[in-house]
């Protein structure tokens, strides 16, 4: 076990309530509205909020042993691959994506991201790794529908035709002036990791965007 | 707009993903010490500006954030080869010529047959 201090972001206990959890776009709901999703609404955008996002960094197979050991998943055997799996414990899925050659981004269940990577330290023991935890510095938004693809070649010059683009891929890339995690999850989903700072922006591109396809945000 | 080929990534991305980062193979003199002010001046701020065949060292900036190289020739922009970090480029301007000379020689050949063929259909 590394000797690296690691602290719980979300304390329970007796002062859990007095600390307000926001999510990135709390203030862009409110200010820039969430239109509802309509009979002829094509694409619907939903934020998956305060999910536990672990940046895994280190040799990939030691991090692979380490991965199945905790969650029964593997990391992804290629680049650009992203592995997803159910979590076992309290509902929700978890998911593990390719983002550079020793560095891996794995999401897990909200509030489960303490537990998960205390587990992973021990299971690595004295490897040369690294994990940081970066749950309040990036969103997840999920996009769905038939004109989701659509949304999406409006917005980034990247390749998203499913030929380019099957499901299980996943590439950082840019969206329009920002950066972007961008993933295919399944055929009709696709989800975005947005850094914090660049929540707002998105969210509004993405209403702009979809106005066309009468674009819903389910809430 | 180039269209480069990430060795990590392992696809081809927009140029706007990455940022060049000049001159590639430049390697800190290993004792500093021992280096005297002109060598020391040469490898902090001198680099070269070749006309054809250059080694660059880029980054894939938004995206899998790795450094990797690029041999380009610098008058035609075309990039010639990628590769990754700590391994050596395979076309070298030397390399590159040599090859020209080959190509330009293999086109004179053609067009004196070419010529030759149809002086025979004539
Ligand atoms: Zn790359």
């Amino acid at each position: 076990m590394s000797n690296a201090q690691q602290f719980d972001t979300r304390p329970a206990g007796e002062h859990a309530s007095e600390i307000a959890v926001e999510s990135p776009l709390a203030y862009s709901m409110h200010r820039s509205g969430a239109p509802k999703v309509k009979a002829d609404t094509r694409v619907t955008l939903r934020e998956r909020a305060f999910l536990g996002h672990l940046t895994l960094r280190g040799g990939a197979i030691v991090l692979d042993e380490a991965l199945r050991d905790v969650l029964g998943m593997s990391l992804p055997g290629e680049p650009l691959g992203l592995v997803q799996a159910s979590f076992d414990g309290p509902a929700g899925e978890c998911s593990i994506q390719w983002l550079s050659p020793d560095e891996w981004l794995l999401i897990v269940p909200g509030g489960e991201e303490f537990d998960v990577e205390r587990r992973l330290r021990e299971a690595l023991g004295d490897a040369h790794f690294a994990i940081s935890n970066v749950s309040g510095g990036q969103t997840l938004l999920e996009l769905k529908g038939e004109a989701a693809r659509e949304v999406l070649m409006k917005s980034v010059a990247y390749d998203v035709h499913p030929r380019h683009f099957p499901v299980g891929k996943a590439v950082t890339t840019v969206f329009a002036k920002a950066s972007v995690i961008l993933r295919r999850p399944s055929e009709e989903r696709w989800e975005l990791v947005v850094r914090r700072s660049f929540a707002d922006y998105t969210y509004r591109w993405l209403l702009d965007a979809g106005e066309e396809f009468g674009i819903g945000v389910e809430r | 707009m180039f269209y480069i080929f990430c060795p990590y990534c392992g696809e081809h991305r927009e140029e706007e993903e990455f940022h060049p980062k000049g001159q590639a193979h430049i390697s800190r003199p290993a004792d500093p010490e021992a280096t005297s002010d002109e060598e020391w001046g040469d490898y902090l701020f001198f680099r070269d500006n070749p006309r054809g065949v250059h080694h660059e060292l880029w980054v894939h900036a938004v995206g899998c954030r790795k450094f990797f190289n690029i041999t380009r020739h610098t008058v035609s922009y075309e990039i010639l080869e990628v590769y990754k970090m700590g391994e050596q480029p395979s076309i070298t301007a030397e390399h590159y010529a040599a090859q020209q000379g080959a190509a330009s020689a293999d086109k004179e050949r053609n067009a004196s047959q070419a010529k030759h063929q149809e002086g025979v259909r004539a």
